[in-house]
């Protein structure tokens, strides 16, 4: 059977204010809401797209944080037959991409899968994208911006975006490690009550994980939130009086 | 090592991409504080004339049949066979659908530190890089190692890079690439049956805060009574609530319109890079701290739904008055 495997993180919700921490040269950890990362979402709703068409063995990985147990046990609620948590990490700093690699690189060696999923970026990394090197240290083929997979024997044929809604089908020999950007279908919901199910079925493997680099071999100078140098001039008032503010606005361009 | 500083020049389908530009406007601001000499890196196939405009001091151009278009396999192998023989300073990749393809493993593989996303080059020669959907910059130092550095599109402008021609050219003789395991079967062109929205003049643009694929009407609604048409950016898409043609950023369309009407878009990066060439930005957004508010003539802080039937109300009394 087809073994897929999906690297899953958890990033920090950008609807929340995001703070510095007192160093000045990193986010602030201690209190940032995570949410999964939304490529990894769909790289998740891909392998279990996948395990519907051909049969497959969907195996999740991600690492430890807050929140974390309450995705694990989604994506089974989705169709995920096997759940890994990685431990043993420093709650303080994020480790560089290329380190979690390395490590996790080990772990996949011992899965040995077909196809390695995850998403093509996540939003808070600096030392370049995870699955590109995870595809170098495995010495596997990687090819990202993916919407579409399927499996076809030795070959996995996919859709490789490309700006301005230009596609490019693609054959990859597998195994390979692919950067998902979208899912055929957008991820599905699951009902509250499934994950709940899941808790008490299905279990959450743990794998202590060495230690990581979090330094890295460049130097952060300094971290800090945007000064944009050109604001928007804010329309205030109430919703009546703003809807008048911008149609004499629109008035004004001859826009009406 | 050298002191040089390289660019993986980008090209679709014979045509060169305006990273290419973006990217040597950041290689030479580099060289000013770093020193060193601006080198091009162009893969392909009877393509050299592509470097012709770029405004750097010299060329690398390997031509080969498998580095015709883009495929990881065979340009990461040409790549990492050319820093073998060149020894890089620091060398420019896009944060684009193509560098990205490249610049994290070819790290993985020479240990190349890699800073992402890089916005601008300072003065002082330090890294400004943009993450967190734009709402977090950080600054870092180059240490003494290689580097490669991914840039965003959007940073520079693609004037800024243009120039040229460079002067001088090698030749690189590519390495084997028989073996390869990424293959391009085809292009499939974008759908033109639908509307344009790279050649509208107003848009009604909506992102992840429109909420439910029935709201979608209300902005319809709006984009008619202007005169316009809605586009979207990358949620809205995903969810299958406009086709991909409406897309716009990354992997969707640049646009250029009259007004841009942006309604719940917190203006990520890859969505910004798409309308930077708008006449007029006008936004709606309920959190004050969206990066939208940075590129926008004309913010409003509110609930788009609060303020569409006022602004439906008004805009429909003064087409009539």
């Amino acid at each position: 059977m087809t073994e897929i495997v999906v690297i899953s993180r958890l990033v920090p919700d950008l609807v929340e204010e995001l703070e510095i921490a007192p160093n000045g040269k990193a986010l602030d950890l201690a209190w940032l809401r995570l949410i999964i990362n939304e490529f990894d979402n769909h790289a998740i709703e891909q392998a279990v797209i996948l395990k519907e068409k051909i049969g497959a063995n969907v195996t999740v990985i991600s690492l430890e944080a807050e929140g974390v147990e309450d995705m694990l046990f989604t994506t089974a609620a989705k169709g995920a037959d096997r759940l890994i948590k990685l431990t043993g990490l420093d709650e303080e700093a994020k480790p560089t991409n290329q380190s979690l690699a390395q490590s996790l690189a080990e772990l996949l060696k011992e899965i040995n899968p077909d196809l390695i999923l995850t998403g093509v970026q996540a939003h808070d990394d600096l030392t370049g994208d995870l699955g590109p090197q995870i595809a170098e240290f495995l010495d596997l083929p990687y090819v990202g911006y993916i919407s579409g997979v399927s499996v076809d024997g030795p070959l996995a044929k996919t859709f490789k975006e490309y700006p301005g809604g230009l596609l490019a089908e693609m054959e990859i020999s597998l195994p390979a490690v692919l950067g998902i950007q979208a899912s055929e279908q957008p991820p599905r919901y699951v009902a509250i009550s499934k994950v709940r199910q899941m808790m008490s079925t299905a279990s959450i493997e743990e794998q202590a994980i060495g230690d990581l680099d979090v330094e890295g071999d460049f130097v952060i100078d300094r971290m800090y939130l945007p000064e944009a140098t050109e604001k928007a001039e804010m329309l205030e008032g109430s919703e009546e009086e703003i809807a008048a503010q911008l149609t004499s606005i629109l008035q004004d361009l001859g826009l009406l | 090592m050298t002191q040089d500083i390289y660019v993986v020049i980008e090209h679709i389908q014979g045509e060169l991409s305006d990273i290419s530009y973006i990217m040597t406007a950041a290689a030479k601001e580099l060289a000013k504080s770093q020193g060193g000499s601006t080198v091009g890196i162009l893969l392909g196939s009877g393509v050299e004339h592509l470097k012709d405009n770029l405004a750097l001091d010299r060329v690398i151009y390997c031509d080969h049949p498998a580095l015709e278009n883009f495929s990881s396999d065979a340009w990461k192998k040409t790549l990492i066979a050319l820093f073998g023989e060149y020894a890089p300073r620091v060398v420019f990749f896009g944060n684009t659908t193509i560098g990205a393809d490249l610049c994290s493993s070819i790290s993985a593989h020479l240990d190349y530190p890699i800073i992402s996303a890089c916005q601008r080059i300072s003065d002082q020669g330090l890294i400004t890089s943009q993450i967190c959907g734009g709402k977090i910059m950080a600054d870092s130092q180059i240490s003494d190692k290689p580097t490669i550095i991914s840039m965003n599109p959007g940073g520079y402008k693609p004037e800024e890079g243009q120039g040229g021609p460079p002067g001088e050219t090698l030749k690189f003789q590519a390495p084997g690439l028989d073996d390869l395991k990424v293959r391009l079967v085809q292009f499939i062109e974008p759908d033109t049956s639908d509307v344009d929205i790279s050649q509208e003049k107003i848009l009604v643009a909506i992102g992840r805060g429109i909420q439910a694929e029935d709201n979608v009407e209300l902005a319809e609604e709006l984009a008619e009574l202007l005169g316009g048409t809605v586009c979207a950016s990358r949620p809205v898409i995903d969810q299958g609530w406009l086709p991909t043609s409406r897309l716009v950023g990354k992997s969707g369309k640049s646009v250029k319109p009259e007004l841009y009407l942006s309604l719940g878009i917190s203006g990520a990066t890859e969505h910004l890079e798409g309308i930077t060439g708008s006449n007029i930005i006008i936004a709606v957004n309920s959190d004050p701290d969206a990066p939208i508010f940075d590129i926008a003539k004309y913010g409003i802080e509110a609930d788009l739904f609060d303020l569409i039937d006022p602004l439906l109300e008004q805009i429909e009394a003064a087409k009539n008055g």
